[in-house]
Order: structure tokens, then C-alpha cells, then sequence
């Protein structure tokens, strides 16, 4: 997919980081990286690379200590215009208990909305419409600790569509459910990409790395590789270099090649193995 | 499913009563109104008339009479020790006397006003939280406070600080199981042992706990102001709340009641 010449809705400058009070010791080193409408971006690393510092970086919750980063064309460094990137650029955390605010499902889907200053009647529409797309209307009445950590997930990822930003930025959401929760948003998320929605997944999952458009891997702070997944998962023997694992249907393919077995390069993901031996047969 | 996951804040008794349907800022005023008339209320004239609202509102609230019994359990203990200490130490008439202890009649009579005024005190403050979700009664608190915020009552900050210590009652006590269970695993217990060994179990539970919620807070912090959270500075709600007739009605009544039973005391 073509995505250059797309409508850039973050854009990284020469963005370093480091964290106050740590001997200045450098979490980002110049970084650039623009974010397209409607892409998929995948931010890869072994921990403590440095990519949730990045992600908190896109919607201002952090500014950088060198360099710029521009949402939709403004400063998240200018705290006159901090708001208005909060709206465009949502994010979902990595612990479901510790991101939700309200008593009951309802009141959190509105959370967002009230801070930004919603009308009642355009909030009440908005959690009809989203609570129906997203399954949720059984819930409305929940409180949060009634919910499974999938439900708890989506209601994070449903309250924060809920204002309508242009881009999503998900750290880790997953990493902290069970396989049933962790299926239930990996779907969403598919959802979400399929809308065009643009949204920034960090994660250390290859398997949810697969369906990106775009992979960034950052190693120690700096953005080691940029480019289609495909393109990533070749490198074989850098991944596990630098600590990251490959994913199960390319580690079947290595094994079966390192066998003796001819099997193509390029199967990556279930599906490419479905396809290809459906063909042979 | 884990131990606590059945646990039921507060005592809100679902239902669908008049009151369960007035305005929770209604209701927020109708209380103080109510204590000031049982506690200025003197006479049978007064007792009476203080007493027929909370019981009319008992009735109506559509509650099993179980639950006020069971809610009023805890508290018999001090309605009689009261009425004791009232009877046993007020001088006057003796009614009965048993060696150096005599029950004095003004002191009984003294000791029923008491238990009648504590027993109608604390039966209209279950009324209140009994038809009313907690979320119902901080976000009706946050608007009756809110003209006070031009003399620095922090009227937001306070309902949105009692919004998120009820949301997180659950979830710290999920934590505070897991914490038990995985110092049991390794021979602690907080439920044997003499009381030094309970104690030091217990700091063995509050310590991780405590770092739990610190870290929590954190956060969720982090996550409020992701979502654009800045206080109430061009904050609205979801919840909207209106009067209703009902509401004006009992408030008016509730005022008149006030003023006859004060007139009825001074007169």
C-alpha cells in the first residue's frame, strides 16, 4: 500500500527523550517518523527500547527534550494547544483496571466527552451509537469491575473513539489479558483497521505485529528498522539478536526449511501457510 | 470468580418508588431539613409531626422492612446504652430501684426521646443512600456545592475524588485477596496466630498494598489527562437533573413541617 503521499496525522521531528532526574540518559535518539491517515503502525522493541516513551510522546503527555512533535500540524510542546491534541490523538493503556475512571460503563464512554466539554444529548447519542457498533449496550449499567479484561479493554478502546480522534495510539493493550480477552480485542482491533481508522499499536506480540502496515522496531532508542512487516520478519537472525521473537508461522517455516524441506520465504502468518498449502494440493 | 466479586456498594436498594425517581438533589436537601425537625421537635405534637414523614417515606420506598432492621442492627447496642445511661443517671422521680441503681422517670422519658430521635436520624440518612446510587448522590452533591465554589470549596474535585475511591473499593479488595492468598502460600496468615502475629501479618498486607495503590494512582492520572481531564474548566456532565413537581411538593412540605414544629417548641 501506497501511503506516502497520505495526510500526515503525527509527525515526529529529530525527537529525542530522556526522563527528568536520570543523568540525561537518552530513552529516544532522534527519532523521525510521520504517521499516515488510516495506517496501521506497529512499534516493535524489546522492553525498556523506549516504545511506550514514544507513544506517550504522540498525544502530549509527554514532550520531547529535543526535536518536535506535530499532531495534525500543531505543537504538543504548546500547552495553549494540549487540549486540542488530546482530542485528536487517543490512547489506550496497557492495564485495564488502572484506565478507567467512572462507576459504570455508561459514565466512562462519557468521561472524554464531558472533559471536552460535550452537550448531553450529543453524548447520550454517541454512546448509543457506540455501544451498539461496539456491543457493548449490555453493559451500559456495569461497573468496571464486573467486566472481563477484554470488556475492560474495549471499554477503554470505546471511550476513547467516543470523541472521535483521528488517530488511536495503543500501548500495549493487550499484554495484561488472557487469550480469550486478548482474541477479543485483537478483533476490535482488525475492526478498527478495516474502518480506516489510523492507529498506533505498541506491542511486543508478533503475531498482532503481523497485520500491520508499517513496523517500526526501536532498539535502545533509536528507530532500527521502518518498513513493511514482511519485509521485518526476513530478519531472521537481527530479531533475535536484539531480543524479539519471530512469529510461530515463520518460526515453523525456518525449522521445516532448516529440515531440509523447500517451503517459500515469504510465509509469515497463518493465512500465508492456509494459502500456500491449499495451492500445493 | 473471586471472593468480593458479589460485593454491593454502599446499600442502594434497587427499585422504582417515588423515592427511588426524585431528584437525588431533592432528596440530598430533604435530609438536613428532616434532622433539624426531629431535633428541634419537643412535645407528643412535635413527635408526632417529625415523625410522619420519614415513616410515610419508609412506605413509600418500596424496601422490605428486613432491610431497615437488618441496616439498624449495628446501632441497637448505642439506642440502649443510651436509654440506660439516660434512665440510670437522671435525677428525679424513682420509677424502680434494684441496690445502688434507680431508674428515674424523667430520665426514662429523656432515654425514649433519644432512642425515638437517634432511631428516626438514622432511619432518614438509610432512606437517602438506600434509594439513591452512590454515583446518583456525588454527582447531586457536585451540583448543590457547586454556588459554593466561588468561596474556594473545591465542589468538583470532591465528588470526582469519592467517584474514583468508590470505583476502586473493588479492585483494591481483589488486590487485598491476592496479596492474602499469596502470603497463605507461604505460611503467613492474618486470620491465626496471637494478636502480635496478626499485626505483623497485616503490615505484611497493607505494605504491597498501599505501593499498589500509589502506583494505580499514577497511573490513572496518566490516563485522565490522556482523555483531555482538567478539572471542571469547561467540563459538562452526562447526568442532567431536573425537578419535578414531586420534588418542589415534598421540599415545601418538608419547609412548612420545619416551621410548625419550631413554632410548636417555642410557642
Amino acid at each position: 500500500m501506497r501511503v506516502s503521499n497520505r495526510k500526515k496525522v503525527i509527525c515526529l521531528q529529530g525527537v529525542s527523550y530522556s526522563y527528568p532526574g536520570t543523568n540525561n540518559r537518552i530513552v529516544l535518539d532522534n527519532i523521525n517518523l510521520d504517521v499516515h491517515a488510516g495506517e496501521m503502525l506497529v512499534l516493535l522493541g524489546p522492553n525498556g527500547s523506549g516504545k511506550s516513551t514514544l507513544a506517550r510522546l504522540m498525544n502530549g503527555l509527554l514532550a520531547p527534550s529535543c526535536g518536535q512533535v506535530l499532531v495534525d500540524g500543531l505543537n504538543t510542546a504548546d500547552d495553549t494547544s494540549l487540549w486540542q491534541v488530546r482530542k485528536k490523538v487517543g490512547m489506550v493503556f496497557q492495564n485495564p483496571d488502572n484506565q478507567l475512571v467512572a462507576a459504570t460503563v455508561e459514565e466512562e464512554l462519557a468521561f472524554g466527552m464531558e472533559n471536552l466539554g460535550f452537550p448531553p444529548e450529543e453524548m447520550m447519542k454517541r454512546i448509543r451509537e457506540i455501544s451498539a457498533r461496539m456491543q457493548l449496550d449490555e453493559l451500559l449499567n456495569f461497573p468496571p469491575h464486573r467486566l472481563s479484561g477484554g470488556q475492560k479493554q474495549r471499554v477503554a478502546i470505546a471511550s476513547v473513539l467516543a470523541i472521535e480522534p483521528q488517530a488511536l495510539v495503543l500501548d500495549e493493550p493487550t499484554s495484561m489479558l488472557d487469550p480469550a480477552g486478548r482474541r477479543e480485542v485483537i478483533s476490535e482491533l482488525n475492526r478498527l483497521k478495516q474502518s480506516g481508522k489510523t492507529v498506533v499499536l505498541v506491542t511486543h506480540d508478533m503475531t498482532e505485529a503481523i497485520t500491520a502496515d508499517r513496523i517500526v522496531v526501536l532498539v535502545q532508542g533509536k528507530a532500527a528498522f521502518m518498513g513493511p512487516p514482511r519485509e521485518c520478519f526476513s530478519r531472521v537472525a537481527w530479531l533475535q539478536e536484539i531480543g524479539l521473537e519471530i512469529p510461530p508461522a515463520a518460526e515453523l517455516a525456518r525449522r521445516i526449511r532448516g529440515k531440509g524441506l523447500v517451503v517459500p520465504q515469504d510465509l509469515y502468518h497463518v493465512a500465508d501457510w492456509v494459502e500456500y498449502l491449499c495451492q500445493e494440493s | 470468580m473471586s471472593l468480593f466479586s458479589n460485593i454491593t456498594l454502599g446499600q442502594y436498594y434497587p427499585g422504582a418508588s417515588l423515592l427511588h425517581r426524585m431528584d437525588p438533589r431533592a432528596k440530598i436537601l430533604a435530609l438536613p431539613l428532616v434532622m433539624i425537625m426531629v431535633l428541634l421537635a419537643d412535645g407528643t405534637a412535635g413527635f408526632i409531626m417529625s415523625g410522619i414523614p420519614v415513616l410515610l417515606a419508609l412506605l413509600l420506598a418500596g424496601i422490605p422492612p428486613g432491610t431497615y432492621w437488618r441496616g439498624l442492627k449495628p446501632l441497637w447496642a448505642i439506642l440502649l446504652i443510651g436509654l440506660a445511661i439516660q434512665s440510670l443517671t437522671y435525677p428525679g422521680e424513682k420509677l424502680w430501684q434494684w441496690g445502688m441503681l434507680s431508674v428515674s422517670r424523667e430520665g426514662f422519658i429523656l432515654g425514649m426521646k433519644l432512642s425515638y430521635r437517634l432511631s428516626l436520624l438514622i432511619l432518614s440518612t438509610m432512606l437517602l443512600t438506600m434509594t439513591t446510587t452512590p454515583m446518583n448522590l456525588t454527582a447531586a452533591l457536585e451540583k448543590l456545592l457547586q454556588p459554593l465554589k466561588k468561596f474556594g470549596v473545591p465542589a468538583h474535585e470532591l465528588a470526582m475524588m469519592m467517584t474514583i475511591a468508590l470505583r476502586f473499593v473493588p479492585t483494591l479488595l481483589e488486590e487485598a485477596e491476592a496479596v492474602m492468598k499469596a502470603q497463605q502460600a507461604r505460611g503467613g496468615s492474618v486470620s491465626t496466630g496471637n494478636l502480635n502475629q496478626r499485626l505483623r501479618a497485616s503490615v505484611a498486607l497493607l505494605v504491597p498494598l498501599l505501593a499498589g495503590s500509589i502506583r494505580r494512582a499514577d497511573e490513572l492520572a496518566m490516563a485522565m489527562e490522556a482523555r483531555g481531564y482538567r478539572g471542571d474548566t469547561g467540563r459538562t456532565r452526562l447526568k442532567q437533573f431536573k425537578y419535578r413537581p414531586v420534588d418542589i411538593i415534598v421540599l415545601t412540605v418538608l419547609i412548612a413541617l420545619t416551621i410548625v414544629v419550631a413554632a410548636d417548641r417555642w410557642a
